[in-house]
């Protein structure tokens, strides 16, 4: 699989199915994973991290067990990294450090594994819709079976030991990624954030670390990784958190039909002729749009679209994927006009 | 003008109070410096409380920011100060080299907590699996008792005392 083949096609997490796949757009468990004997990255000599990833990429790929690719992040052009950090395969971090690093990707694109990003290794599952039992079992395996090769960094008392203390422990980061415009049109999504954070959880906009939750993205996920086991964490956020927003957003949605439902079609309509017509547009104003659409398409004001095609150009519209797509490079400029032509082709509009 | 202090009569009052009595009068008071503390209205300055004592106790927090940052990590060489600027720790031997700076850190990251209950590699065997099941079991056993579920408490003591013999 090469990463140009990778670009044309939707990932794995956008598939839009999946149980909540109308306000979860997709669930991801992660474990940061340290290997005894090695220095944790930001200390590791480059001969010890090379040493470290071809000891790994061993151990990581499962013999029999499907198709995966390892790819060596420091042979392949930036933007080929770029693809892969819209993909949410990598970080941003990860693309950006230099050194060996790899990235360890089953085919369809639902196991990720970083080699050498803050922690050795930062095991990753993503998947459509609300799965947080089916990744966490998913990924539990997959640590074991590399556990059963590679000797962890544990300690009896902070468990799996990670570069940075606020992952310690059992190292794990649940993150949901969740649409949620009925909140933001009512104007209610502040309140939701705030009891969010009292939960001692953190919310971030769609491309994770380091941006301001803007648009109507946001993605949610777990600080405390010490003192509670994996299960007690991911049924939190299964059976509590996830759930009351859930229930928020849907009960955003009915007061819109109910109360505003002039107000919420000309939203939804508007935005569509935006998208069907436009022959230049941003990609902050393709995501405003395509969220209109979802909403839209859940509550049944737009009956022509589905909410995958939708979540694909979610993508595609990306500034890499649209480069990788068009075989060329682009300024800002050329990229608006190639994404609102391919809007438009999408979108059946003219 | 000064209005003369009502207890020594000399000094100029620079203390003026309004005293409500219990039968709810007000009743104005007007005193000097001394006499006012003589009367314990104004505390009286606490010139032998030794200044020192005050500097000591800077010190002896200092010297413990100090000690703090002269920590080293004999395994990786990462000092403490590295650490508190890039928040990135350099091997598994700092968690030791580094304890009673990380554990309060470590603490205000996890609500509290500083022990690991979840998953152990499976090289490690079991007694340390029995002893994370020991304290997963007592917290289950103080929730149940604050949720008044008292039949499932009482299974669960009796799960506890099992496991500790």
């Amino acid at each position: 699989m090469t990463i140009n083949d990778l670009a044309k096609k939707p990932g794995a997490w956008l598939r839009g199915d999946g149980p909540m796949a109308e306000i979860v757009m997709s669930s991801r468990v992660r474990l940061a994973r340290n290997v005894a004997g090695y220095p944790f990255f930001s200390k590791a000599t480059d001969a010890q991290r090379s040493e470290l990833a071809a000891r790994l990429r061993g151990d990581l790929l499962p013999t029999g067990e499907g198709n995966w690719d390892y790819l060596e992040l420091a042979s392949i052009e930036e933007l080929d990294q770029q693809v892969l950090v819209e993909r949410h395969l990598i970080s941003r971090q990860h693309a950006d450090i230099r050194g060996s690093r790899g990235l360890a990707l089953s085919n369809n694109e639902d196991v990720a594994i970083m080699v050498n990003e803050e922690d050795h290794l930062r095991i990753q599952v993503l998947r459509s819709g609300l799965q947080l039992d089916e990744i966490w079992s998913e990924v539990n395996r997959i640590d074991d079976r590399i556990e059963s090769r590679v000797e962890y960094a544990f300690h009896p008392r902070y468990g799996y030991l990670t570069a940075c203390p606020t992952n310690v422990g059992t190292g794990i980061r649940i993150s949901v990624m969740l649409h949620l415009p009925g909140l933001k049109l009512t104007g209610e999504i502040e309140r939701v954030f705030r009891a969010a954070k009292d939960m001692r959880l953190a919310v971030r906009g769609l491309f994770g670390e380091g941006t301001e939750a803007t648009g109507d993205f946001f993605q949610i996920s777990n600080q405390v990784t010490l003192g509670r086991t994996e299960e007690e964490i991911i049924d939190g956020f299964k059976n509590m958190v996830v759930p009351k927003i859930i229930d928020y957003e849907h009960r955003a949605r009915r007061t819109l039909l109910a109360d505003r439902l002039t107000a919420l079609d000309d939203r939804v309509h508007r935005s569509l002729g935006i998208l069907r017509h436009a022959r230049t547009i941003s990609s902050e104003e393709t995501m405003l749009h395509l969220s209109h659409l979802r909403l839209g398409i859940h509550l049944d004001r737009i009956r022509d679209l589905d909410l995958r095609s939708v979540n694909e150009l979610f993508l595609l519209t990306q500034p890499a994927h649209l480069q990788k797509i068009h075989g060329t490079r682009m300024t800002g400029e050329q990229r608006s006009v190639a994404r609102a032509e391919m809007i438009r082709r999408r979108l059946a509009g003219n | 003008m000064h209005i003369p202090c009502q207890a020594c009569k000399k000094q100029p009052a620079t203390v003026h109070m309004t005293d409500i009595t219990p039968a709810g009068e007000k009743k104005e008071r007007h005193l000097c410096d001394v006499c006012a503390q003589e009367e314990g209205v104004m505390p009286k300055p606490q010139t032998n409380v030794p200044i020192n004592e005050i500097l000591t106790g800077l010190m002896v927090q200092k010297s413990t920011i100090q000690q703090l940052a002269d920590l080293t990590c004999p395994h990786c060489k990462l000092s403490f100060v590295e650490f508190r600027n890039s928040g990135l720790l350099g091997c598994s031997h700092d968690y030791d080299a580094f304890e009673k700076a990380l554990v309060p850190l470590i603490e205000r990251a996890h609500e509290g907590a500083s022990h690991h209950i979840g998953k152990v590699p499976r090289r490690l065997g079991t007694p340390l699996t029995a002893e994370n099941d020991l304290i997963r079991l007592r917290k289950e056993l103080l929730r149940a008792v604050d949720d008044e579920q008292y039949e499932a408490a009482a299974r669960l003591r009796d799960r506890i005392r099992t496991m500790e013999h």
